[in-house]
């Protein structure tokens, strides 16, 4: 047996002995989870450091804060999203108890991805955990020194059985796929998302998808660019460029261009100082094979700022490139850099039309003042979530869902989302074997006057209040008696 | 003659134009198909019963009345669900309008089974219909002349034969999917338990269970499949079962007009196959009928868990009773199989309802009755594992066929407090940070 076959059964066995059901196990799990993150602040911050260069402040910021927020809300509102949601009743069923039940769907696979690499591999985990069910996490192994950390940390803080941690690279993530789960949740790119899909049909296993895509920022003429340059700035440079969310280029009209050149350029100034490189607050590129990726973009455009460049450091500046065509290199795939394409439009319509020619993105923006150009856009495209004026910060809402459509992603997650992705939610009618009297109406021998009842009293939606539906109940009494002398005898 | 791929191309230009999106346009198409089903009811269920040998009273409910339900409940609803859901927020984003809206996604393709042709297409239709999507719908011949509404938007294909609603289909249907990052929602099958334990009233118990279980010559994908009880029940259960079974359809259930056909000579071949095979006791019914494609709703007994009758979904009108002594004993017979999608318990004590919930899994789960909860468009009707992905009816439905996307409105203000987030960074920023973005900020305001 391989490890990852074994982590499996041994995750799929302690799920069957049915200790992560009761709520009281899993709110322990998770305030263990969160004293982690308290306890452990310094090993996750060094490994973090050490992959993507970003300072103490910063892995909180990005990561811990989130999640250590998420947590909290858990452990506060579990008791809410875990019991039965009772749900409209039609006349027939009035009596009876009606209710969605969410349940734990068994055992999950969180893969995760190297860039937020906690948010991104703990925050579905606290969805898994929170709904009841077992979870095997692989963590990105891009992310080498935060992927050991995990291994080492979960182990002793979470139960060992239920939450293995497997580490490894794609041949690990493939035997991993050859076991049965019962769901899978994933978050990377689309490529390897349509190939974890494909695997996942093999035993109809469901899946949730957080892709990528090229999410564009629309800045309106009607704005006021320097706020809109400085949020766009923050949103692009943050973590250099490597989140599925980042605004990865600007549409703007023609006369825009060098204004919102001028506003970042401040704004660059502003964040990292006039030395991006040595400033603690500006990050690396993870890896070489990134690295390469990014600057053969660099090939076919003209650079309006920074360009600057050192390999053995994974160092590339905060990147402006102006006048970019969309046959341009950096056009044709998600830049996951710190590279900023400016592509001028004549206006809305050209934009909205460019947009919708590209893949449905994981996020779009716009900056303006206009609340017209605002809806319509919002109206004439599609995307996983959508901000006005500002980037990123949609994420940090747990009420909202996060997710993408179409190519961006399936499914979603955050808050409560969490909890609802990874359980099933089961239907629930709970009856009596009384009031027998009414079912006649269904049984043969068929009967044109049994058709008629049973159309009223079968079907109806019952989309009455309160008094309403006493008065139905009453009515519903009566024609019990009725139906049950008549037929009966 | 159009090919599919000019049919989709078709579609998705009438998708592009927003025609299927606002409210009005899905209110007058659900109207339409509501008029088009009530004017053509007679047509219908004549299709039906050519088909399917279906009882006209059976057609009504499970394939008009239940359509025409979903239609009101979502022509009623429609409003409300495409209505922006506004979120709470933390203090940080106060000022801002954080919502989710319901979009559609697009370009739908529904394929429906055979057994309820209309109910099991429609259904979805209406569903896609009301989320502001193009669909085209891929279904059995007879009831495709049906559908005339809105034909640019809403395509008809029409498949010959009975497909399978099996696993091997829908393994197809997913890789096929996974090429464009399709997201897909399967209503699949599988052997729907009933078990009987505890207290009892046998014979309204009895009476359910037929119903449920003959109900379209078992041809249901939420029929019980097989029974679980104790001997003591089973051998009070038998006599019961035949006694009501005479109720319902008479000494000669082949000459009921309300006893159903099975669909095609193949399936009808199966079944005796399988009556063939089964190391069980045929105690009630067992006549069959080829030409006719009859087979009388039979009770088989005394067979093992590995018996012919209790490998795939029956889907037909045999119902084989398995014995066990205890409660768990049940539980755990059914924990060894893929979770189905639909599960039943009889019994006249809570705790043995509570009990049976608690240590099983299904797509649906209906204590005292069966197939009735699928008629409540409040409860999601999926199936989980095995038995399915995804759910609908209803708002469902509306949910599934939707994209909800998360929106936030920014204005330019508070710019300072932004400020706590950009570089270069400091652990009082972070500090400040934590507390405007955290959900307890709100609180104090």
């Amino acid at each position: 047996m391989s490890r990852e076959q074994q982590a499996v059964a041994r995750a799929r066995k302690a799920f069957n002995t049915g200790r992560s059901k009761p709520l009281e196990y899993r709110i322990i799990q998770l305030k263990n989870l969160k004293r982690m993150f308290y306890e452990k602040q310094k090993m996750i911050s060094d490994a973090i450091k050490k992959d993507l260069n970003k300072s103490v402040e910063v892995t909180q910021l990005h990561e811990t804060l989130g999640i250590e927020s998420e947590i909290d809300l858990t452990i506060r509102k579990l008791k809410d999203w875990a019991a039965p949601r009772p749900v409209e009743k039609n006349l027939l069923t009035m009596s009876d108890t009606v209710y969605v039940h969410p349940e734990p769907l068994g055992v999950v696979l969180i893969i995760g991805a190297w860039n937020y690499p906690w948010a991104v591999t703990v925050g579905p985990l606290i969805g898994a955990i929170a709904a009841g069910n077992a979870a095997v996490v692989k963590p990105s192994e891009v992310c080498v020194h935060t992927a050991k950390v995990m291994e080492d940390l979960l182990p002793i803080y979470i139960d060992k059985e239920l939450y293995p941690v497997v580490t490894g690279g794609v041949p690990e993530t493939q035997e991993l796929l050859r076991q049965r789960f019962d769901h899978i949740f994933y978050t990377g790119n689309s490529m390897v998302g349509k190939l974890i899909m494909e695997a996942a049909a093999k035993n109809l296993t469901p899946v949730t998808l957080e892709l990528g895509g090229k999410s564009p920022c629309y800045i309106d003429k009607n704005c006021d660019i320097t706020i809109a340059c400085r949020r766009t700035a923050w949103g692009k440079y943050t973590n250099c460029g490597q989140t599925c969310i980042a605004p990865d280029y600007i549409l703007c009209e023609p006369s825009m261009q060098d204004r919102i050149i001028e506003e970042i350029k401040k704004a660059l100034k502003e964040f990292y100082t006039d030395n991006p490189k040595t400033c603690a607050d500006y990050g690396r590129i993870i890896n070489q094979r990134h690295f390469k990726r990014i600057i053969n973009m660099l090939d076919d455009c003209t650079i309006a700022a920074g360009g600057e460049n050192d390999e053995a450091n994974c160092y590339i500046a905060p990147t402006l490139l102006r006048d970019v065509k969309p046959e341009a290199k950096v056009m044709q795939e998600e830049i996951f850099g710190p590279l900023l394409p400016i592509i001028t439009v004549s206006g809305v319509d050209e934009a909205i039309e460019f947009i919708n020619k590209g893949e449905k993105p994981l996020a779009l923006y716009v900056f303006s003042s206009d609340n017209k150009v605002i809806d319509r856009i919002r109206d004439e495209t599609s995307s996983g979530g959508f901000v006005a004026n500002d980037c990123l910060v949609h994420y940090s809402i747990s009420s909202l869902p996060f997710g993408g459509v179409g190519n961006s992603g399936m499914g979603c997650y955050h808050g409560k989302y969490s909890f609802d992705q990874l359980s099933h939610l089961r239907g629930c009618l709970i009856k009596k074997l009384n009031m027998e009297g009414v079912n006649n109406v269904r049984y043969p021998p068929h009967t044109p006057k049994k058709l008629s009842w049973a159309r009223f009293i079968l079907l109806k939606s019952s989309s009455l209040g309160w008094i309403g539906r006493m008065a139905m109940l009453a009515i519903l009494v009566v024609v019990a008696a009725v139906a049950l002398q008549r037929y009966l005898h | 003659m159009e090919s599919q791929s000019q049919m989709v191309a078709r579609l998705r230009a009438a998708f592009r134009s927003g025609v299927t999106v606002p409210e009005e346009f899905r209110r007058t198409q659900l109207t339409g198909l509501m008029s088009m089903i009530k004017d053509n009811e007679d047509q219908i269920t004549d299709a039906l019963h050519r088909d399917l040998a279906k009882p006209k009273f059976e057609a009504v409910l499970s394939e008009i009345e239940i359509v025409l339900n979903e239609l009101y409940h979502s022509i009623s609803n429609l409003a409300r669900w495409m209505q922006p859901e506004y979120v709470s927020k933390s203090l940080a984003t106060k000022l801002d309008d954080c919502f989710i809206r319901r979009e559609p996604l697009g370009v739908v393709l529904i394929i429906g089974p055979w057994n309820y042709p209309l109910q099991l297409l429609i259904l979805p239709l209406i569903s896609a219909i009301a989320a502001g999507i193009c669909a085209s719908v891929a279904g059995m011949q007879s009831c495709c002349l049906i559908l005339t509404t809105a034909a640019c938007c809403y395509c008809v294909l029409s498949l010959g034969a009975e497909r399978g609603r099996s696993q091997a289909v829908a393994r197809s249907v997913v890789q096929a999917a996974s090429v464009h990052l399709t997201p897909v929602t399967l209503e699949l099958g599988g052997k729907c338990p009933c078990l009987i334990y505890g207290r009892i009233n046998i014979t309204a118990a009895a009476r359910r269970l037929v119903w449920a279980k003959y109900f379209n010559a078992g041809q249901s994908c939420v029929a019980p499949d097989y029974l679980l009880c104790t001997k003591a029940v089973r051998d009070a259960l038998v006599p019961a079962l035949r006694e009501i079974l005479e109720e319902f359809y008479g000494k000669e259930p082949k000459e009921s007009p309300d006893v159903s056909r099975i669909v095609s000579d193949r399936h009808w071949t199966r079944l005796m196959e399988l009556l063939k095979k089964t190391a069980g006791t045929v105690v009630v019914g067992g006549e069959a009928n080829r030409e006719d494609k009859y087979i009388a709703p039979t009770v088989v007994v005394d067979l093992q868990e590995d018996d012919a009758l209790m490998g795939q979904e029956i889907f037909g009108p045999i119902l084989p009773i398995l014995t066990v002594e205890t409660l768990e004993e049940g539980i755990a017979f059914i924990n060894r199989k893929e979770k189905p999608l639909a599960l039943y318990v009889f019994s006249d004590e809570s705790s043995v309802v509570k009990t049976v919930m608690e240590n099983t899994s299904s797509g649906g789960f209906c204590s005292n009755d069966a197939i009735i909860h699928m008629t409540l468009p409040s409860l999601p009707f999926g199936g989980v594992g095995m038995s399915g992905w995804g759910s609908y009816h209803g708002r469902w439905g509306f949910e599934e066929f939707s994209h909800r996307r998360a929106c936030m409105l920014r204005g330019w203000a508070l710019e300072r407090l932004n400020g706590l987030r950009y570089p270069p960074y400091s652990s009082e920023k972070l500090k400040w940070l934590r507390w405007t973005t955290s959900p307890h900020s709100c609180s104090i305001m």
